[in-house]
């Protein structure tokens, strides 16, 4: 009652401050600036708040607050575009979302699939604006019974989602997190920042960063798998559904939605965790409570719905953190916060307590700005899927800008395009293998946060226990949260089990071919793991060495399991699954393909990125997609011209080449965009 | 004696500048009309040192001669040796390149990291933003102290989130080190709000924040009662000598509270390494720099704009929520600071590595 008593008169007053003619405006022009930004999968909100943030400054709070309010809003909704439409994950909220969506566009069904997936944003951003409203008076105690031990429980939970996501094989699933493990625990340490794997080299010494990886393992294989059957994404270059249905399906799964927004809530506002995972478990639990769940992985509208519920609602969750205790859950948080200085606002405890009226308007512009963004993105879906229609070979060359581009987001060097083009390899593999891909980002993305709370838990169990001996010890690690969590643990892993063992027994044989090549994939993956045992064993602090070695010691020992397995087992078992043989008929080979996307990295270290993109648009659309020259003059104009203008916009560089490297070496800087990092 | 060697440092420093710059004398009137000036800030978007350009970009855009565009880059990376290293060997002296660095820039440079391709005696300083620290515990144990800090020190178990003994933390560990406090750092935290979380989650039991943090996310805690701050790193005066914090006159140094406990003021080699690394940390924490090569006249344009800054009207009212109570420094003032936050004395150094290796088995 009391809280009701607090919230409503502040709540009245937050919505005359917001329902105003010129809140309104900006808060319009905040979406429509992050949906721009949005759709350009990699920026995210941390470029469109900087953007921003020069223009906040003096300008009245609750105009400068919609403004950024409303960008940061409607980023999870429009990089859902990305990921449904070209099987791009546009951030790392929309990740899950690309294993059903995208193929759902391929089935000519994008327009369902973005409706869906629009309308569960809608729900779920403002399932998370109406907890908000109250939870966030009496979140404190709560959000602090989330101890480090309750912390390390939901990462596990995170990897209990793996056994729905292994795929046909458990076991090369187990291995396939081990290994993104692996790559997550490359560079320094964090806990006492001591180098590992980096070979002196300084790039990898910041480790990789999530961008590289969801797009390396995610979007490369499938367009180079498209661009290889020449064909329009969706098959026949028809369209099916329209939008209308995507929002009678997010209807029919209306409890599923209103669960995974509960999801998306509680990890949102947990402080800590990051809102990378928080897809993954809605994705798990999309899949756990279908009775059918043959059709996951190959466009089920529920694995759309599930995630897209939780990656709104979360961005609600995760202003608990940010205002409560002044600690951004995320990047976009981060500069948020900067924002909210510059306007004169100090976020923490203080801000609840004396701006609530404010508090509120930033909770209530972010539903607003949901409805306003998911509102827009439905009725824009049915024009923009024809996207899907295109010829692929003419698309091509505008998403190998884009991925490129978001790459060099990372750390802004030609390093971030290497490590993307590895890391693309290494998807083409797993994917052609059937080693789990998201087995493996769920590995990569959990490495660090697993690492970390592990050892604190030790040591702050261990300093608990000789202050209170036992009883202090099970007080501190099994609090009744921490009995729920493990419950939960316990009975995820048991579906996942029960779920390996059974659901693939009434599926088409799998593709399999000659023993040789799984084998020898499987034998690099060891060799691979292996090095990074040997590696965690010269770390000198043994908190830093611990959990490399622990990881790669593991998956080499199931990696030997699995080559045993291989040896004994006949040419057709699931083990050799190869997707080359089924994609023998394509009428492009593999190696031609990813040649492609590798002469733009190649010309990008010999000329810098714009020109390179210049004369890689020239080359692919006459040689590659046959165009003619008025066409191609076109393209490129276009695509170059667009990318010039964004990065204009963005205050962004390019990746420099050797060119710009002797230029500069004589003295001569070369004007911009033709200079870079 | 150490005063009139600071004093007589920083005189032939400033007569080596007037040397170096004599010879290029008189140019036109420097103006920015129409230009862009970048501002590198080797960290992310959102941290404390974006925050702290981004606050300051727009007013030194108003006060600069021609009233130039003033943007923030960031080049974030490698501990933010990257975009120095970047400021290093691209920036021209033509005054459109800024740098602004943090501790976290100097920490690697005083203590050799192999990444660091830059050399603060390059450059030219021109703002220099302190900030202090305040260290706190939780109010059984403030009681004990209050009573006692010898109970404290000798009988309690410290447990401290901490981002890595070779970062900023390197201050606050080897201070309670050096009163004898057992502290066992938990590593592994990504920056100190969840230092302060882990403070208010009563997993650990001892925790600092620097000024602005701490009156803005600590003191409702030290008002609500759970929370009870009992030293300062203190603040640095004009002589270079370690003074009470102005931001919060009523708590204790730690060399206050060193020589309550230990009977005599603190001196040595461990004491002189700390104050290098406080200097570096807290006083001098936040730079701006032009580069290498710079005129007397573009130094003198941005001396002078951050004056006229500083001397706003509204700058204080807009600056203590954001920056402390802290005198920003221009000028000499500004080349004191930065001298001994940058220069530490060889002994210094290998002590500190030293140390850095014994007891966290850390190799530099």
């Amino acid at each position: 009652m009391d809280i009701v008593a607090t919230a409503l008169p502040a709540l009245g007053e937050a919505f005359s401050l917001i329902f105003k003619l010129d809140s309104i405006g900006f808060l319009i022009m905040g979406v429509l600036l992050g949906l721009g930004v949005g759709v350009f999968p990699g920026l995210g909100g941390i470029a469109g708040l900087s953007m921003l943030l020069p223009f906040i400054y003096g300008m009245d709070p609750v105009s400068g607050l919609a403004l950024m309010v409303g960008l940061v809003a409607v980023i999870p909704t429009s990089d859902t575009f990305a990921s449904v439409l070209l099987g791009i994950p546009g951030s790392s909220a929309s990740q899950a979302t690309v294993l059903d969506g995208f193929p759902l566009a391929k089935q000519g069904q994008a327009a369902r699939a973005l409706a869906a997936a629009f309308a569960s944003s809608l729900f779920g951003g403002l399932f998370g604006a109406v907890v908000l409203t109250f939870f966030i008076l009496v979140a404190r105690p709560l959000v602090l019974a989330f101890k480090t031990p309750e912390l390390l429980l939901l990462t596990l939970l995170g990897f209990a989602m793996v056994g729905v996501l292994a795929g046909r094989s458990l076991l090369k699933g187990l291995i396939a997190v081990g290994l993104g493990m692996a790559i997550g625990a490359i560079g320094e340490a964090p806990a006492q920042g001591s180098p590992r794997m980096d070979f002196g080299f300084w790039y990898l010494q910041d480790g990789f960063k999530l961008v590289v990886i969801g797009l390396g393992v995610f979007a490369i294989p499938e367009i180079i798998a498209l661009l290889r059957q020449d064909r329009a994404i969706a098959q026949g270059a028809r369209l099916g559904a329209g939008w209308w249905d995507g929002v009678a399906d997010w209807w029919k799964n209306r409890w599923l939605s209103l669960r995974c927004a509960g999801i998306g809530v509680i990890v949102g506002v947990i402080p800590g965790l990051g809102g990378s995972v928080v897809d993954w478990i809605a994705y798990g639990h999309s899949m756990q409570t279908t009775r059918d769940r043959s059709k996951f992985g190959k466009g089920e509208i529920r694995g759309v719905i599930g995630p897209e519920s939780s990656n709104n609602a979360k961005e609600g969750g995760g202003l608990v953190p940010t205002l409560l205790f002044g600690i951004p859950g995320s990047g976009s948080m981060a500069v948020f916060i900067a924002g909210l200085v510059l306007l004169g606002y100090q976020a923490g405890p203080e801000m609840i307590k004396n701006e609530l009226p404010v508090t509120y308007t930033i909770v209530w512009s972010l539903a607003l700005a949901n409805v306003v963004g998911a509102g827009l993105c439905i009725f824009l879906s049915g024009g923009i899927a024809r996207l899907t229609t295109i010829r692929f070979p003419l698309l091509a060359p505008f998403l190998f800008m884009t991925i490129a581009f978001a790459a060099f987001q990372s750390k802004q060097t030609l390093w971030d395009l290497a490590a993307l083009s590895a890391i693309g390899m290494l998807g083409i593999f797993l994917k052609r293998f059937d080693w789990s891909r998201p087995a493996f980002l769920i590995g990569f993305v959990l490495a660090d946060q697993t690492e970390v709370y592990t050892y604190q838990v030790t040591q702050l169990a261990s300093a608990r226990f000789r202050r209170g001996g036992y009883d202090g010890l099970w007080e501190y690690l099994f609090s009744p949260i921490s009995i729920v969590l493990i419950v939960i643990i316990v009975v995820s892993v048991w579906f996942g089990a029960r779920q390996s063992a059974s659901v693939h027994v009434d599926e088409p044989a799998t593709k399999t071919g000659t023993k040789f090549a799984p084998v020898a994939f499987t034998l690099i993956v060891t060799a691979f793991l292996a090095a990074v045992f040997v590696d965690a064993l010269q770390v000198g602090p043994m908190t830093d060495k611990v959990f490399p070695a622990v990881v790669a010691g593991a998956a080499v020992i199931a990696c030997l399991i699995l080559l045993i397995r291989m040896r004994r087992a006949p040419e057709t078992d699931v083990v050799f699954a190869d997707e080359a043989i089924a994609d023998r008929d394509m009428p492009h080979g593999l190696w031609p393909t990813l040649g492609w996307f590798l002469s733009l990295l190649l010309l990008t270290a010999l000329f810098g990125f714009v020109i390179a993109l210049a004369l890689f648009f020239v080359l692919f659309l006459t040689l590659r997609a046959r165009e003619k020259w008025g066409m191609t003059a076109v393209l490129t104009a276009g695509g170059v011209g667009f990318m010039v203008t964004l990065a204009w916009l963005l205050n962004r560089e390019f990746p420099a080449g050797l060119l710009q490297y002797l230029l500069l070496q004589n003295g001569v800087t070369p004007p911009w965009p033709f200079g870079g990092l | 004696m150490r005063t009139t060697l600071f004093t007589r440092r920083a005189a032939i420093a400033l007569a080596a500048c007037a040397a170096t710059v004599a010879p290029q004398a008189a140019q036109a009137e420097v103006s920015f009309a129409g230009k862009t000036i970048e501002w590198i800030i080797p960290f992310s978007e959102g941290g404390g040192s974006d925050k702290w350009a981004r606050f300051y970009a727009p007013m030194l855009s108003e006060a600069l001669p021609g009233k130039p565009t003033v943007v923030v880059k960031n080049i974030p990376g490698a501990g933010s040796t990257k975009g120095a290293n970047f400021f290093a060997s691209r920036a021209k002296p033509n005054g459109l390149t800024i740098l602004g660095t943090s501790g976290s820039t100097q920490f690697p440079f005083l203590l050799d990291d192999r990444r660091v391709k830059y050399k603060y005696a390059d450059w030219n300083v021109v703002l220099v933003s302190p900030t202090g620290g305040v260290a706190y515990l939780p109010k059984d144990l403030a009681a004990r102290w209050k009573k006692d800090p010898m109970d404290v020190i000798k009988n309690v178990e410290f447990i401290y989130g901490s981002q890595g003994a070779t970062r900023l933390d390197l201050v606050p560990l080897l201070a309670w080190e050096l009163l004898g406090m057992k502290v066992e750092p938990v590593f592994g935290i990504k920056g100190r709000g969840d230092g302060r979380l882990m403070f208010e989650r009563g997993e650990a039991n001892i925790d600092y924040q620097t000024s602005s943090a701490f009156l803005s996310k600590v003191a409702p805690l030290v008002k609500s009662g759970e929370a009870v701050p009992i030293m300062t790193w203190g603040a640095l005066n004009d002589k270079g000598e370690i003074v009470r914090d102005p931001t919060f006159p009523d708590i204790p140094t730690f060399k206050e509270v060193y020589t309550q406990v230990k009977g005599k003021e603190p001196s040595g080699e461990a004491w002189e390494a700390w104050k290098a690394f406080f200097v570096a940390g807290f006083p001098a924490q936040k730079m701006v720099f032009l580069p290498k090569g710079s005129s007397p006249e573009i130094i003198e344009a941005f001396s002078k704009a951050f004056q006229k800054v500083i001397a706003r009207p509204d700058f204080a009212a807009k600056s203590a929520k954001r920056l402390g109570v802290y005198p920003q420094s221009t000028g000499p003032a500004a080349r004191l600071k930065l001298k001994q936050g940058t220069e530490v004395s060889a002994e210094a150094k290998a002590w500190v590595k030293k140390w850095l290796k014994d007891r966290y088995g850390v190799e530099l």
